[in-house]
C-alpha cells in the first residue's frame, strides 16, 4: 500500500517534470562498440537540427544490453525509445507486433537503397522492424607480411584445409605469434556464430526439419573437431575466454597470423591509430569444405523502436538520421571513409572513395555470400545463418556454447560435447513445446 | 521487568520494518510460486496455462542441477575458509605493535569498497587474462608457461576475486575481537611458560569463536547470492555456474519464467536450509 | 605490565604487515597507474610501473563519453536515500528489540536476517513487473525503496548491536525521571547511540553503492548509477585496459575515499556484536 502510494506520488512527480520541459526525451540503449560509440560522440548533428529532442543514453556490454532489452520489451517495461538490437531479435519480436513498423520513414531516406540481404531480414510480412545501422558478415583476416615470410599465399576463396596450413606456417609461439584466434568465449553471439555459421560450411545444421537436434550427426563432429585441433595446435592461449573483442586486441597487437570474425572489425585492425599491423592485414572470404557453403555469417545491428515507446514520431526521426546517407557522410567528414558504418547501403558501395578502403569489396561479396534462407547444405525449417531465428535459440545456444567453450578449454572431449549439447538440446526444445 | 504498556509500545515500533520485510518477502515470493506452476514465456506471448510441478522436475532433472550446488557449495565453502584462516592470522598479525598501523589497515580494509563488478573487470583483465595480464608477464618472466586462470582454474579464480573482496572485513571484525582479549590473561599464560601455539589455541581461538561465528553469517548470506563477480568473469561457463547463476540463465537468457521460477524455489529451499543450519549454531552463541 | 617489545620483533611485524597489506592493496594500486597510461603501456611486457608518460586522456574520454556527474549524483542519491529510510525504520524496531527483548526477539531477528538470503534472481521478474505496475522503473525513489529493504536485516541488527550495549540503568533512571518514551529515545537513547548510528550508516552507504545487481536491472538511463557507468566500459572493441582503469577508479574513488576517512567509525560498525 505505501508501495503503490510513493509508486504513484512518483509518476505524478515524473509527469510534472515532462510538462514542465516542452522537449522530448528519447531513451537509447546500445551497445559499447565502436561504431555506436562514434555515433553517441556526433549526435550534436541532430540535436542542432531538432532542438526540441533530448537524447539520453543506455551504452551497455553487449551481453547485458541484449538482456536488458528483451527483459524490457517482453514485459512491457517501456524503458526505452530506441533499442539497438539485430537481425536474430527482429523477426521474433516483430512477429510479435512489439516493434514499431518503419515503413513510414521519409521517402529521402532511401529503403531501397538499403541491401537487399540486411533488408530482407528486418522485415515481416512486408513491414520494415529496423533501420540497419551497420551490417557484417565474416570473413578472414590474415598478415600478408607473415603469409610471404612463411611463401605462402592466401587464396581469395580458402577451404579450410588452406586455412589450417596458413595456421601451422604462421605460429610462432616462440615470439607470442599464433598462427589463428577464433572465438572461444561461450556465449550464442559469440563462439556459437562462429561455430554454427562454420557448422554449414561442413553442412551440418542445428534441426532437421522436423526440429529435432543434429548434434549427434558426423557433420557437427567434423566441426568441432576441425575447430579443436586448429585451436589447440595454432591457437592463442585462453582461447576458451576469448570474445571478439579479445581477439581484436590481440589481432592488433599482431599476436595473431589470422582471424575469421567480423567484416566490421577490417575498420579497426587498419586503423593506424591502434592497430600495429594496421598496414599488413589482407582479406579473404570465410572457408568452405567444398560442399558449396562457406562459413561466413549475416548480421545487421540495427535501430529498432517498441511498440510501447511514447514518443515514437521523435524516434523515428533519430532512427531516419542515425541510418541515413547523411549520417555516412557525416562520419566520413569528420573520421575519414574507413570509419563510416558498413554494409547498409547500396550508394556507399557505389560510392568511388569508399572502394578505396581495402575491406570494401570483400565486406560486400561476404555479405551477399550468406543466405539466412538458406544457410546450410541439407534443408532447415529456420531463417538466420548463424543463428536459428526461434526464441528459445539464445538460451540453448548459450549452453551449448558452454559445452563447447570447456571442451576447447581440454575439460571434456568433442564427443562429450556433443552428447551434452543434444541432449540438453532436446530437452529445451521439448520444454518450449516442439 | 517491561511494563505492559512498554510492551506494546514496542510492538509498535518494531512493526514498520516487520511489515515492510514482510511484504518484500512475501509478495515477490508468491508471485514466484505462482509463476513456478505455470509454462510462462514471455517471448512466446507470456502465460500458457498451469503445468503441476513440471517446471519443478525440468528444473532439478536438467544435467546442469547438481553440479550448480555443488559450484555454490565450493565458492561458499572455500571462501568462508579462505577469509576465516587468513582474516585470523591477519588480525593477530595487525593487534602486533608495529610501525605505521593506522596506514596498514587502510591498505588492508580497501578491497572492501571496491564494487564487485569492478573488481571482477580488473581481476578479469588486468590480472588473470593468458596473454596480456599481469599474471601472464610474472610467468613469463620465470620461464613459465601462464595459466589460463579463467577456463583451466575457473572455480579457484572466482574463489580467489571473492575471497579478495571479503577478506577485509574478516579482518577488521577478527581484530575488533582480538583488540578486547585481556591482554593480561595472554600474558599470565606466557609467564606460566605456555608455548605460542597453545596460547593461540586455548586463549585466543575461544575469545573468537563468537567474532568467527558472525563472519560465517554475514558472509554466507553475501555468498550465497554472488552474481557479478560470474557474470564478469566466466559467465557460468567451465563448472562455475552457482545455482543463482542457473536461475538467472533460464529466467533472462532463456526467458522461461515458469522454469525459473521454479529454480528460484529450490534456491529459497537451499537458503533456507542453510539459513537454518547457521542459525541454529549463531543462536547458541549469540545467547552466550 | 605493559609487554615490552624488541625493537627487532616490531621491525619484522612491520615489514610482514606493511608486505601483506600492499599486496591486498595491489590490485586497486595497478589499477589507479594503468589508468594513467596509454593503451600500449597499459598491457606492455614487462609491466611498467611508475616510469612511463602520465596521461590524462583516458579521463578525459571516459567524461567525454558519459555524463559521470549524473552517474555519480544517482549513486549518491540512491545510496544515501536507501540508508537514512532503512535507519529511520530500523531505530525503533532496534530499540525495542534491545530494551524491551521478549521470547521472540531473537527469531525475529534471525528471521530478518534469513530474508538477505532470498535470490534476488529468483524474485526479479516479480519486482520488475511490480515496478512496471507502479510506475517506479528507472526512478530513483524505486530503486532507493529497494535498497532500502535488501539492507534494513543488516542495519536492524547493527543497530540491536549497539543499543544492546547501552547500560539499562540509564534508561532506568531517566524513566525514574518522569522521562516519556518519547523523550527517553530523543534525548537519553540517541545521543548514546549516534556513534553507532554513524557507523551504521557508513556500512550501509557502502553496501548500497556497490549494490550491482538492481541497480543494473531496474533502470535505464535516468536512475543509472555508478554500477550502470561501469557495464559500458566493460569489453569494449579494441584495447581498454586504461580507459576500464579511468572508468573503475572514477567509479571507486568517491566511496574509497569516504572510506578511508571515516574507517575509525567504520571499523567500529563493522563488529556486528562480535565483541562482547
Amino acid at each position: 500500500m505505501i508501495l503503490r502510494t510513493l509508486g504513484m506520488a512518483s509518476v505524478a512527480a515524473l509527469c510534472a517534470a515532462t510538462f514542465a520541459t516542452a522537449e522530448t526525451t528519447l531513451t537509447i540503449a546500445t551497445v559499447n562498440n565502436g561504431d555506436m560509440i562514434r555515433m553517441q560522440g556526433l549526435t550534436d548533428d541532430f540535436t542542432a537540427k531538432h532542438p526540441d529532442i533530448k537524447l539520453e543514453w543506455v551504452t551497455l556490454e553487449e551481453n547485458v544490453l541484449r538482456q536488458r532489452v528483451t527483459q524490457d520489451i517482453a514485459a512491457k517495461g517501456g524503458q526505452f525509445d530506441v533499442m539497438t538490437i539485430g537481425t536474430y531479435e527482429v523477426p521474433i519480436w516483430g512477429a510479435q507486433n512489439w516493434l514499431v513498423s518503419l515503413n513510414d520513414l521519409p521517402a529521402q531516406w532511401d529503403v531501397d537503397d538499403i541491401l537487399p540481404a540486411i533488408r530482407g531480414g528486418l522485415t515481416i510480412d512486408g513491414e520494415l522492424y529496423a533501420a540497419p545501422f551497420y551490417a557484417e558478415s565474416s570473413m578472414v583476416m590474415y598478415r600478408k607480411d607473415l603469409m610471404e615470410a612463411a611463401g605462402m599465399e592466401m587464396p581469395e576463396a580458402p577451404t579450410w584445409g588452406d586455412i589450417e596450413n596458413a595456421a601451422a606456417a604462421m605460429t610462432d609461439k616462440d615470439n607470442g605469434v599464433y598462427g589463428i584466434c577464433l572465438r572461444g568465449k561461450a556465449g550464442w553471439g559469440e563462439n556459437m556464430a562462429f561455430l554454427t555459421a562454420m557448422s554449414n560450411s561442413f553442412g551440418a545444421r542445428w534441426f532437421d526439419e522436423n526440429w529435432t537436434a543434429q548434434f549427434d550427426t558426423p557433420e557437427w563432429k567434423t566441426t568441432l573437431s576441425t575447430y579443436i585441433n586448429l585451436m589447440t595446435k595454432y591457437g592463442p592461449p585462453g582461447a576458451s575466454t576469448n570474445g571478439f573483442n579479445e581477439n581484436l586486441s590481440l589481432f592488433q597487437q599482431g599476436k595473431c597470423g589470422m582471424w575469421i570474425d567480423a567484416t566490421v572489425a577490417a575498420s579497426f585492425v587498419t586503423n593506424p591509430d591502434d592497430s600495429t599491423v594496421a598496414d599488413k592485414v589482407g582479406f579473404a572470404l570465410a572457408a568452405d569444405a567444398g560442399l558449396g557453403k562457406r562459413g561466413n555469417w549475416l548480421w545487421a545491428w540495427s535501430l529498432a523502436i517498441p511498440a510501447g515507446s511514447d514518443a515514437t514520431d521523435e524516434a523515428k526521426k533519430f532512427v531516419a538520421w542515425a541510418t541515413s546517407k547523411e549520417y555516412t557522410a557525416l562520419v566520413a567528414a569528420n573520421q575519414g571513409w574507413a570509419n563510416v558504418p558498413p554494409g547498409t547501403r547500396k550508394s556507399l558501395y557505389e560510392n568511388p572513395e569508399y572502394a578505396k578502403v581495402p575491406f570494401a569489396e570483400m565486406t560486400l561479396n561476404s555479405i551477399n555470400a550468406a543466405d539466412p534462407n538458406a544457410p546450410t547444405v541439407k534443408p532447415v525449417p529456420y531463417t538466420g545463418v548463424q543463428f536459428v531465428a526461434i526464441p528459445e535459440f539464445a538460451g540453448i545456444a548459450t549452453q551449448v556454447g558452454q559445452e563447447f567453450s570447456a571442451a576447447l578449454a581440454g575439460q571434456q572431449t568433442v564427443d562429450q560435447a556433443l552428447a551434452k549439447a543434444q541432449a540438453l538440446t532436446v530437452d529445451e526444445m521439448e520444454a518450449a513445446g516442439y | 521487568m517491561a511494563t505492559q504498556h512498554s510492551r506494546s509500545a514496542a510492538r509498535l515500533m518494531m512493526a514498520p520494518a516487520v511489515i515492510l520485510l514482510l511484504g518484500w518477502m512475501l509478495v515477490p515470493l508468491t508471485m514466484t510460486l505462482y509463476f513456478s506452476f505455470k509454462k510462462y514465456l514471455p517471448l512466446r506471448g507470456g502465460d500458457l496455462g498451469w503445468v503441476g510441478f513440471d517446471n519443478y522436475t525440468r528444473f532439478i532433472t536438467s544435467s546442469a542441477f547438481w553440479p550448480s550446488i555443488q559450484a555454490t557449495l565450493i565458492i561458499v565453502g572455500s571462501v568462508l575458509a579462505i577469509t576465516v584462516v587468513l582474516g585470523v592470522l591477519l588480525a593477530i598479525l595487525l593487534d602486533q605493535p608495529m610501525w605505521g598501523q593506522g596506514v596498514v589497515r587502510i591498505l588492508v580494509i580497501a578491497p572492501f569498497f571496491v564494487m564487485p563488478t569492478v573488481s571482477a573487470l580488473v581481476w578479469k583483465n588486468m590480472f588473470m587474462d593468458p596473454v596480456n595480464g599481469l599474471f601472464a608477464h610474472l610467468w613469463n618472466a620465470f620461464g613459465l608457461t601462464p595459466v589460463e586462470w579463467l577456463s583451466q582454474a575457473s572455480l579457484t579464480s572466482i574463489v580467489m576475486i571473492v575471497s579478495w573482496q571479503w577478506l577485509p572485513f574478516a579482518t577488521l571484525i577478527l581484530l575488533t575481537a582480538i583488540q578486547s582479549l585481556d591482554s593480561e590473561q595472554l600474558e599470565a599464560a606466557e609467564m606460566d611458560g605456555a608455548p605460542p601455539l597453545y596460547r593461540f589455541a586455548y586463549i585466543t581461538l575461544p575469545h573468537l569463536a563468537r567474532a568467527i561465528t558472525i563472519v560465517v553469517l554475514i558472509q554466507t548470506i553475501f555468498l550465497l547470492s554472488i552474481f557479478a563477480e560470474i557474470l564478469v568473469t566466466t559467465q557460468g561457463s567451465f563448472g562455475t555456474k552457482t545455482l543463482t547463476y542457473l536461475v538467472y540463465q533460464r529466467v533472462l537468457e532463456s526467458q522461461n519464467v515458469g522454469l525459473g521460477s521454479a529454480g528460484g524455489v529450490y534456491a529459497v529451499i537451499l537458503a533456507n536450509i542453510i539459513a537454518l543450519f547457521l542459525m541454529r549454531i549463531v543462536g547458541k552463541n549469540l545467547d552466550a | 605490565m605493559s609487554r615490552t617489545v624488541t625493537t627487532q620483533r616490531k621491525a619484522i611485524n612491520t615489514a610482514l604487515a606493511w608486505g601483506i597489506g600492499l599486496l591486498i592493496f595491489f590490485p586497486i594500486l595497478w589499477t589507479f597507474l594503468t589508468s594513467f597510461k596509454t593503451e600500449a603501456t597499459a598491457i606492455a611486457d614487462p609491466p611498467v610501473f611508475l616510469f612511463f608518460d602520465w596521461t590524462l586522456e583516458n579521463y578525459s574520454v571516459v567524461t567525454e563519453r558519459s555524463d559521470y556527474a549524473r552517474f555519480l549524483w544517482n549513486s549518491i542519491f540512491i545510496a544515501g536515500g536507501s540508508t537514512i529510510l532503512g535507519i529511520i525504520v530500523a531505530v525503533p524496531a532496534a530499540w525495542s528489540m534491545a530494551f524491551v527483548p521478549s521470547h521472540r526477539t531473537k527469531d525475529i531477528l534471525l528471521w530478518m536476517l534469513s530474508t538477505k538470503m532470498l535470490p534476488a534472481v529468483g524474485v526479479l521478474y516479480p519486482i520488475y513487473l511490480l515496478f512496471i505496475k507502479m510506475g517506479l522503473l528507472d526512478s530513483r525513489l524505486g530503486l532507493t525503496l529497494v535498497l532500502m529493504l535488501i539492507n534494513l536485516p543488516i542495519i536492524v541488527w547493527m543497530l540491536y548491536t549497539y543499543f544492546r550495549e547501552i547500560p539499562g540503568e540509564i534508561l532506568e533512571a531517566a524513566r525514574m525521571d518522569g522521562a516519556t518514551l518519547r523523550s527517553e529515545i530523543i534525548y537519553v537513547l540517541t545521543p548514546m547511540a549516534v556513534p553507532g548510528i554513524a557507523s551504521t550508516l557508513l556500512l550501509n552507504f557502502i553496501l548500497a553503492w556497490n549494490e550491482a545487481f538492481w541497480t543494473l536491472n531496474l533502470t535505464a538511463a535516468k536512475a543509472a548509477p555508478l554500477t550502470a557507468f561501469i557495464a559500458s566500459y566493460s569489453s569494449p572493441e579494441g584495447l581498454f585496459y586504461a580507459k576500464l582503469s579511468a572508468a573503475s577508479t572514477m567509479a571507486i574513488a568517491p566511496i574509497l575515499i569516504l572510506g578511508w576517512f571515516s574507517q575509525k567509525q567504520l571499523v567500529r560498525g563493522l563488529t556486528f556484536g562480535a565483541v562482547k
